[in-house]
C-alpha cells in the first residue's frame, strides 16, 4: 500500500518544538468487538461478565480435529459496518492463519484476514471544534480497510503465587480490526476520530463501543515532522482503553519523538504502551524482537463470498447514521447545525432527542434536550442512559408550556422537581398549584397596586416604553410566577398608554 | 484366520442377516484373532474388546428387531487419526499421551450409526507423516506379507499401516484410514488390500487430527472392491462442522460394481513412468491396461506435464500446513507437558519431547517456508504449481478420459529399519511419487491389487477419477480386481 498525504499543514495543529514547529501524523488501528452471540468460529457465547471458562467450545479451546465453522451475523456485522463506512465491500475475502505461541491462543494460531479483507477503503466525517470563535471544522478522514479476526483469551497472573491463569472466554470472539489512513493531525482529531468511529458503530449495532469493557481498543501510530516534509518513523501505542488516554498518549508520544529529534537522535521504530497513572508512553518491544507470523490462507475455511443480494439487503435495512441524521434535523426541523450536531453525537441522545421531538416542535424540543436535559446530566455526571426525566416527561413539560397551563419559568421549577422527585407532570402541576393565572381581573389587580404604589417609575416609563418589562417583572414576581407573563405585558403596557 | 474373520463386509452381513452368525460371534472371532496376533504385527495401539462386544450386542439386538443399518455388526479398526469418544485418540504421537476425547469424529459417528462394531485404535506414523509407519510413537507395525522364503519384516507402507496391516491379517472386517499424499493407497498397495482416497470434501474431517488441512481426507482400507464401496457409503457426508466438507448426495457406491467399462477411455499419462522405475512395475502397469482393454475400455496416451513438481510442492504444502496445525500441541490443555522455568520453556521441552524425528522436520521445513522473505519463494510457488497440476488433469478430463490408470508405488513393500531410507528422508518421500498429485488437486483416488511380484508381494495399480465420481473408479478398480484375483497373505504370526 502506498501512503498518501491528502491533509494540508495547518499552523493551528502545530506542535512548537525548540527548534521550530512539529506536525504529528496519526493513524489509528481500532479493534471493536462484534455484538454477536456467539464467537466468530463458534457457537459458544459471547456474553460479557461470565465466570471463567464459561463460554468456550471444543473449537475455542482447540482440541484436536475441531475445525471452524463461520458465524454469519459477523459477517453480515462487518457488511453493515463497512457500508456505514462508506466503503468498499469486498465480494471475496480470505481468512488467513497468524502464527504465533502464546497460552491464551489455544490454536497457536489467529484467524485473521490479511492480504483479501471483507472491506475495503472508506471515509469518516470527523468535526473538530469548537474553536474560540464557537466554530465546528469538518475533516475526512480515510479508512484504510476493515477485517475480521478472533480475539485472543486473558491470562491472568494474579491467581496463583507461581502459576498463571487462562481464561478462554474472549477466545474466538470476533472483532472488526478498523483500520484508518494516517490522516489524522492532531490529539483533537484522534479522539474525535474515534467518538465518531464508536457513534457510528453504535447507530449500525454493530459494537457496542464500551471501552472500559475492553469491546474497543484502539492502537495508535504516531509519527512527528517537520510541516509539509515526509512521514518519519512510526511508533505503536497498543491497546489504549479510553479515548480520553489516546489523546494523552498522542500529546506525550509526540512530544517524546520531538524532543529525541531535536536532541540530534533517532526515532526507533517499536511498539509502545500507554501507563494512564503516569500518562506517558514506555518501550513494550522494538521491530527486531517483532513476531515472524507466517501469515497463509487458512485451508480449513474456503474464501468468504457472497453476493450482490446480501449486501443490497443489509443496505436496505441500514439505519440512519449520525451525517444523515444531522443533515435531517437541520433540514426537516430547522435545528441549528451546532444543535443539531450535538443531539446526532450519540446514538442515545437522538433517539430521547426524537422520543421528545415527536408530534412537538423540534426547535423548542432541542433547547429543552440541549439546554435543560444535557446540562443537569453534564452538572450531575451523569450519562443519557441514567437520565431521571423521561422523554415522555420532558414531552409533557413541553406541552403544558404549549398550552398555556404553565409559563416557560415555572417548566424549569416543573424540570427540577421530575429531576429529583419524579411523577407525572401534569399532576404535579394540579397538586402543587403551578398552574398559570390566566383569570385577567386578578392580574389586572396586581398590575393596579405595582403602578399604583410605583408613581417615578411610571413617569420614567411613560419616557422610555422599554421600562414597561420592569412592571412586568414586578407583577411576576407578586404573582408568584404564575400570571400569563403575555397577559401581564398587554395589561401593562395598556395601563401605561403605551403604544404596541 | 479362522472361517469368520475370513468373511468379506458383504458376506458377514449376509449371514448376519439371514441369522446365520450373530455380530457378537463374529466380533468375539475379531477379538481373539488381535490377541493372537497383535503382539507381533502391532498393528492395533488400544484394543476396545469390552465396547467393541457391547456394540456387537446392540447390532444383534436390532437384527432381531428388523432395524439393521448398512454396517450392521460389522467389527472395524478405526485409525489413531479419528476422535472416538472416551478412546485413545493420540495420532500415535507421544504429545498427545493418554488424550481420550469427549467428542466423536463425523466419519466415525457415521459408521457408527450405521452399525458398525468398533475394535479399537490403529497404529499410524505419528500424525500421519510417513510412508512406513515407522514414525509411530507406538513403533512400527510389521507387514503381514513377507518375501518368498524371506523372514524379514517389511513395512505396511504408510500413514495407515496399522488400518491396512489390520485388513490384510484379517484383524477387522475394514478400516477407517486417512490419506494426505497417498496414506491409504501406498498401504492398501503394500498388503494387498483396496484402498480409496475419495474426493476432497466427500468425507467430513470435523474429529480427525489435522496434518494438512487442504490436503487430509478419510476413506476406507478393506479387502476387495466392493467391501471399500460398502464403508465409504457409511464414512461420506456433508458435515455443517466441516465448511469444506460437500453437500453433495452419497450414491449407492457398491451398485456401481459389475457395471460394464465397455466404451470407457482410460489415460495412460506419460510422466508416470519414471526413471529407476522397476520392470515389474512397467509390466504391472502394462498388465492393467490390457485388463481394461479386454473389458472394452479405450486406451489413451495423455500427458500430465506438471507432475515432475507435484512431489517438491507437496512436501512445501502439507509441512507448512501442519507447523500451523500442530502448533495447539503447547503442553498448555491436553496430552503431554514437560515442566519448564517459565512458559516457553515448557513449550519447548513439551514439544522437543511429545514430537518424534519426522513430525519435527516437517514443523522445521514448513515454519521455513512461510517465514518472512521465503513465503513467495515456496509456498506462494508451490500454491501456483497446485493450480497447474490440478488444471493438467482438468484438462485431461475435458478431452474426454474417464479415468486415469498408472502405478500405485514404485516398488513393493521394504524392509523395517531399511538403513538406505533411513539416511535419506527425500527416499522415503518419493514412495509418494505416484499419489501425491491426487491430493494436490483433489481428485479421488483408488488402490487396488494387480499381482505380485518376483518376490511373492503384493502390487497395487492406481485409478484416478474426475470430482466426486467415485462410482466410475469403484466399477474400474472390480474389473481389474477381478481379473487380477484376491491376495491374502500366508499366516506366518
Amino acid at each position: 500500500m502506498s501512503i498518501v498525504d491528502v491533509r494540508t499543514p495547518d499552523p493551528k495543529r502545530f506542535i512548537p518544538g525548540a527548534t521550530g514547529d512539529w506536525e504529528v501524523i496519526i493513524g489509528m488501528e481500532v479493534h471493536a468487538q462484534v455484538l454477536s452471540n456467539s464467537k466468530l468460529f463458534s457457537a459458544a457465547s459471547t456474553e460479557f461478565g461470565n465466570a471463567p471458562n464459561a463460554n468456550v467450545s471444543l473449537v475455542d479451546a482447540a482440541m484436536p480435529g475441531m475445525l471452524p465453522v463461520i458465524n454469519e451475523e459477523c459477517v453480515r456485522q462487518a457488511v453493515r459496518t463497512g457500508l456505514g463506512l462508506k466503503a468498499k465491500i469486498n465480494h471475496r475475502s480470505i481468512f488467513d492463519r497468524k502464527n504465533y505461541f502464546y497460552p491464551d491462543l489455544p490454536q497457536g494460531y489467529q484467524i485473521s484476514q490479511y492480504k483479501d479483507p471483507i472491506v475495503g477503503e472508506g471515509k469518516i466525517i470527523i468535526s473538530v471544534g469548537p474553536d474560540r470563535q464557537g466554530q465546528f471544522e469538518d475533516v475526512e478522514i480515510g479508512i484504510e480497510r476493515l477485517h475480521l479476526e478472533q480475539d485472543a483469551g486473558k491470562s491472568m497472573h494474579d491467581q496463583h503465587p507461581s502459576m498463571s491463569y487462562v481464561d478462554l472466554n474472549r477466545s474466538g470472539v470476533a472483532l472488526m480490526e478498523i483500520v484508518s489512513k494516517p490522516d489524522l493531525r492532531s490529539s483533537d482529531e484522534a479522539k474525535a476520530y474515534l467518538t465518531k468511529l464508536r457513534s457510528i458503530l453504535r447507530y449500525l449495532g454493530t459494537c457496542d463501543g464500551n471501552m472500559d469493557e475492553g469491546s474497543m481498543r484502539a492502537d495508535v501510530n504516531v509519527s512527528v515532522r517537520r510541516p509539509g516534509e515526509p512521514f518519519g518513523t512510526r511508533c505503536e501505542i497498543k491497546n489504549v482503553n479510553s479515548i480520553r488516554f489516546v489523546g494523552q498518549a498522542i500529546e506525550y508520544e509526540a512530544r517524546r519523538q520531538i524532543a529525541i529529534i531535536e536532541d540530534g537522535g533517532v526515532i526507533d521504530q517499536e511498539t509502545r504502551l500507554f501507563d494512564p497513572n503516569k500518562g506517558e508512553t514506555r518501550s513494550m518491544r522494538s521491530k527486531e524482537d517483532a513476531h515472524d507470523y507466517r501469515y497463509f490462507p487458512d485451508p480449513d475455511l474456503l474464501p468468504l463470498e457472497f453476493d450482490d443480494d446480501f449486501v443490497e439487503a443489509l443496505k436496505a435495512d441500514l439505519p440512519e447514521l449520525p451525517d444523515d441524521k444531522k443533515e435531517r434535523f437541520v433540514r426537516d426541523l430547522g435545528l441549528s447545525v451546532y444543535d443539531a450536531s450535538v443531539l446526532v453525537s450519540e446514538k442515545a441522545i437522538a433517539d430521547y432527542f426524537e422520543a421528545v421531538a415527536e408530534g412537538r416542535d423540534g426547535k423548542i424540543a432541542a433547547n429543552w434536550v440541549i439546554n435543560d436535559l444535557l446540562g443537569a446530566l453534564n452538572k450531575a455526571g451523569k450519562t443519557i442512559e441514567e437520565t431521571p426525566v423521561s422523554p415522555a416527561q420532558l414531552g409533557g413539560i413541553i406541552d403544558l408550556i404549549k398550552d398555556g397551563t404553565i409559563s416557560g419559568k415555572i417548566a424549569k421549577d416543573l424540570f427540577e422537581i421530575l429531576w429529583n422527585e419524579g411523577g407525572d407532570p401534569a399532576e404535579l402541576v394540579e397538586s402543587r398549584g403551578m398552574k398559570q393565572v390566566t383569570d385577567t381581573g386578578a392580574i389586572e389587580k396586581a398590575v393596579d397596586e405595582i403602578i399604583a404604589a410605583n408613581p417615578d417609575q411610571v413617569e420614567k416609563a411613560k419616557a422610555k416604553p422599554s421600562l414597561a418589562g420592569w412592571f412586568v417583572g414586578q407583577v411576576m414576581k407578586a404573582t408568584g410566577g404564575k400570571a400569563n407573563p403575555q397577559a401581564v405585558q398587554a395589561l401593562v403596557k395598556s395601563k401605561l398608554g403605551i403604544e404596541e | 484366520m479362522t472361517e469368520l474373520t475370513s468373511l468379506t463386509i458383504a458376506e458377514a452381513r449376509a449371514k448376519l442377516s439371514a441369522k446365520e452368525i450373530t455380530s457378537v460371534e463374529l466380533t468375539d472371532a475379531y477379538i481373539a484373532a488381535i490377541e493372537a496376533a497383535n503382539e507381533t504385527i502391532n498393528a492395533y495401539v488400544d484394543v476396545t474388546p469390552e465396547q467393541a462386544r457391547e456394540m456387537a450386542r446392540a447390532s444383534d439386538a436390532r437384527i432381531a428387531a428388523g432395524k439393521a443399518g448398512p454396517l450392521e455388526g460389522i467389527p472395524l479398526g478405526i485409525k489413531d487419526l479419528f476422535a472416538t469418544e472416551g478412546v485413545h485418540t493420540q495420532a500415535c504421537s507421544h504429545i498427545l499421551d493418554g488424550f481420550k476425547p469427549r467428542y466423536e469424529s463425523t466419519v466415525t459417528r457415521n459408521l457408527w450409526n450405521d452399525g458398525a462394531v468398533m475394535l479399537g485404535k490403529l497404529n499410524m506414523d505419528e500424525f500421519a507423516m510417513g510412508s512406513s509407519n515407522e514414525s509411530s510413537y507406538y513403533g512400527p507395525v510389521k507387514n503381514p506379507w513377507r518375501a518368498k522364503g524371506s523372514n524379514l519384516d517389511l513395512v505396511p507402507g504408510g500413514s495407515s499401516g496399522g488400518s491396512a496391516a489390520a485388513v490384510a491379517a484379517h484383524l477387522c472386517a475394514g478400516a477407517t484410514a486417512t490419506d494426505t499424499g497417498g496414506s491409504i493407497r501406498q498401504p492398501a498397495a503394500f498388503t494387498g488390500t483396496v484402498g480409496i482416497k475419495p474426493t476432497y470434501g466427500r468425507c467430513s474431517r470435523f474429529g480427525i487430527v489435522a496434518f494438512a488441512s487442504s490436503l487430509d481426507q478419510a476413506g476406507p482400507i478393506a479387502r476387495d472392491v466392493r467391501d471399500a464401496a460398502i464403508l465409504l457409503k457409511s464414512m461420506a457426508s456433508v458435515d455443517p462442522k466441516d465448511t469444506t466438507s460437500v453437500d453433495l448426495p452419497v450414491p449407492d457406491y457398491a451398485a456401481s460394481i459389475g457395471q460394464s467399462i465397455k466404451g470407457m477411455k482410460i489415460g495412460i499419462p506419460k510422466e508416470y513412468r519414471v526413471e529407476g522405475m522397476p520392470e515389474e512395475i512397467e509390466a504391472l502397469w502394462q498388465q492393467g491396461i490390457a485388463w481394461l482393454k479386454d473389458a472394452g475400455a479405450e486406451i489413451v496416451d495423455i500427458s500430465l506435464p506438471h507432475t515432475q513438481y507435484a512431489l517438491p510442492a507437496y512436501y512445501i504444502v502439507a509441512p507448512a500446513e501442519a507447523s500451523s496445525n500442530l502448533a495447539r500441541y503447547d503442553g498448555v490443555r491436553y496430552g503431554l507437558r514437560v515442566d519448564g522455568k517459565d512458559i516457553v520453556d515448557m513449550y519447548e521441552k513439551t514439544r522437543a519431547a511429545g514430537f518424534g524425528r519426522e513430525v519435527k522436520r516437517r514443523i522445521m521445513i514448513g515454519t521455513y517456508v512461510l517465514s518472512a522473505g521465503y513465503y513467495d519463494a515456496y509456498y506462494l510457488r508451490a500454491q501456483k504449481v497446485r493450480t497447474l497440476i490440478k488444471r493438467d488433469f482438468e484438462l485431461a478430463f475435458q478431452a474426454g478420459v474417464d479415468a486415469i490408470l498408472t502405478p500405485a508405488t514404485p516398488s513393493s513393500a521394504f524392509g523395517i529399519a531399511d538403513e538406505d531410507l533411513a539416511a535419506d528422508p527425500v527416499k522415503m518421500y518419493l514412495n509418494d511419487i505416484f499419489t501425491v498429485t491426487v491430493n494436490m488437486a483433489g481428485l479421488p483416488g483408488i488402490a487396488v491389487p494387480g499381482g505380485l511380484d518376483h518376490k511373492g508381494l503384493p502390487l497395487g495399480l492406481q485409478l484416478i477419477g474426475k470430482p466426486f465420481e467415485e462410482e466410475t473408479l469403484f466399477k474400474t478398480a472390480h474389473v481389474i480386481e477381478q481379473a487380477a484375483g484376491r491376495f491374502t497373505p500366508a499366516k506366518w504370526w
